[in-house]
């Protein structure tokens, strides 16, 4: 049987790891490889590694980096982060990267999506949609970190992102980034049945019982977090951390 | 020493590094003079299969992997994309495939998989059929990492190592006298895709 995917997140900013609150101030939690070999040893299902500062700088991916991490990875690894372009996405997929996480560039120009899909197949392409409630119900997408909206509703999007052939869909709840209080269910009861690709959630989890609770409620979804992954305690000290294989079956045997 | 065919499509590194933790002799094939002294292959693909068979083919290497597969019958093992191009055609392209193993590649029928997205994303476990060395020393319920929306059809089931389900099952790890294919990424799939890896590095010749 299929097994739910459980994801780190991991945020790169000027070249260091940084964890978010609601998509500020970031803390700095260590080194982008360091993590990603302590994530191999843990034998994470995914890793999704975003670079935050790409898209506000105006700047290329880091190749370099991006070389770095893949030839790292023992796990499939998700790269975002500045992807404008089907070269730029062509060079990062021969670089060894698995999937490629768009945002702010199929906003702007939605056919991307077709056009990167048909050089790296569907299955490498997905979307991360940054999303943040309406004062008065539902849910607007932002891009550049939370300061830009966008005009586009996200229903709308989300099935044009799926006629165009987007694989998966990350959905990123601002308001609950870093938080740790548990994933918006809301949002993802409204999205989950308008999606037919693999889903991803992300923003929010603060324990493992978050993630049982989103798989007991929803089945095969991809579980990401940022957070619970790099903190241990109330005082959120550092500490790289990944289930268990008994809690992981745990986790898994939740599903209905 | 086993060589890892570069022909622009898929992800040689990744090979590269296991191996190389394993101490197996490994060379980066990307034309014919770098075939001397390969005893095994390895054909990565990742993408759409078209775009595989179109860079295969312009890699000047087609006419003498199919002398060193199909007459000197080198050990190979095709991987993700590269395992679809062994068969003879595929639902996602117009192009003829390798045609190396009796088979078709086929998209996942969506009517049968109810609530199941496609494509078929993540960790699924392997139901060994037969227990071939390729496919020894793994867990007993061996998970590995599957990322697709078209599987192998056998024509002639004894063909069949693996299979996993996804709404139906399918076939996922194939061998036909000295060829390999595995849809999932041994690569990518931790502990039991290391050891399948080793295990194609120890298979005798």
């Amino acid at each position: 049987m299929l097994a739910p995917r459980i994801i780190p997140c991991l945020l790169v900013h000027n070249k260091g790891l940084v964890k978010t609150v609601k998509f500020k101030e970031g803390k700095y939690v260590g080194d982008p490889i360091n993590a990603v070999k302590i994530f191999n040893e843990k034998e994470s299902d995914e890793l999704m590694v975003l670079d935050i500062d790409a898209t506000v700088e105006n700047r290329e991916p880091d190749y370099k980096m991006i070389e770095n991490l893949a030839v790292e990875c023992r796990m499939p690894l998700c790269y975002g982060g500045g992807i404008k372009t089907v070269e730029q996405a062509q060079q990062i997929f021969n670089l060894g990267v698995e999937k490629i996480a768009l945002s702010s560039a199929v906003l702007e120009n939605p056919s991307l999506v077709s056009e990167i899909a048909k050089e790296v197949g569907n299955q490498s392409v997905v979307v991360v949609l940054d999303v943040k409630k309406k004062m008065f119900g539902g849910y607007d997408i932002y891009t550049h970190n939370g300061t830009k909206k966008s005009k586009v509703s996200l229903e709308d999007f989300i099935k044009e992102l799926q006629e165009l052939g987007a694989g998966e869909i990350v959905l990123n709840s601002i308001d609950n980034d870093g938080v740790m209080k548990g994933y918006d269910i809301n949002l993802i009861t409204k999205l989950k049945p308008l999606i037919h690709t693999p889903m991803t959630v992300l923003g929010g989890a603060g324990t493992l019982k978050d993630i049982e609770n989103l798989v007991s409620e929803f089945g095969i979804i991809g579980c990401s977090a940022g957070s619970l992954f790099v903190f241990k305690g109330k005082y959120k000290a550092v500490l790289i951390n990944y289930p268990k294989k008994e809690e992981k079956e745990k986790i898994i045997k939740g599903i209905k | 020493m086993i060589g890892i065919i570069d022909y622009g499509v898929g992800n040689i590194k990744a090979f590269a590094n296991i191996y190389k933790n394993f101490d197996i002799p490994y060379k980066i094939v990307k034309n014919i003079d770098d075939f001397k002294n390969v005893t095994k292959l390895i054909l990565p693909g990742v993408g759409s299969f078209d775009h595989a068979m179109t860079s295969l083919q312009n890699s000047g290497m087609r006419e003498e992997l199919d002398k060193l597969v199909l007459e000197n019958k080198v050990p190979i093992i095709g991987i993700c994309v590269g395992m679809q191009m062994l068969a003879n055609s595929s639902d996602e392209g117009e192009l003829k495939g390798l045609g190396w193993i009796e088979a078709e590649v086929k998209k996942f029928d969506k009517s049968k998989i109810i609530n199941a997205p496609l494509p078929h994303m993540g960790w699924n476990s392997l139901n060994i059929q037969e227990n071939k060395q390729i496919v020894s020393a793994l867990d007993s319920d061996p998970r590995f990492y599957f990322l697709h929306s078209y599987y192998f059809e056998c024509k002639n089931k004894e063909d069949v190592i693996a299979t996993a389900t996804y709404g139906e099952e399918f076939e996922c790890i194939v061998n036909h006298n000295n060829i390999y294919g595995i849809q999932c990424h041994p690569e990518k799939s931790h502990h039991n895709g290391m050891q399948l890896l080793k295990n194609f590095g120890e298979l005798k010749c």
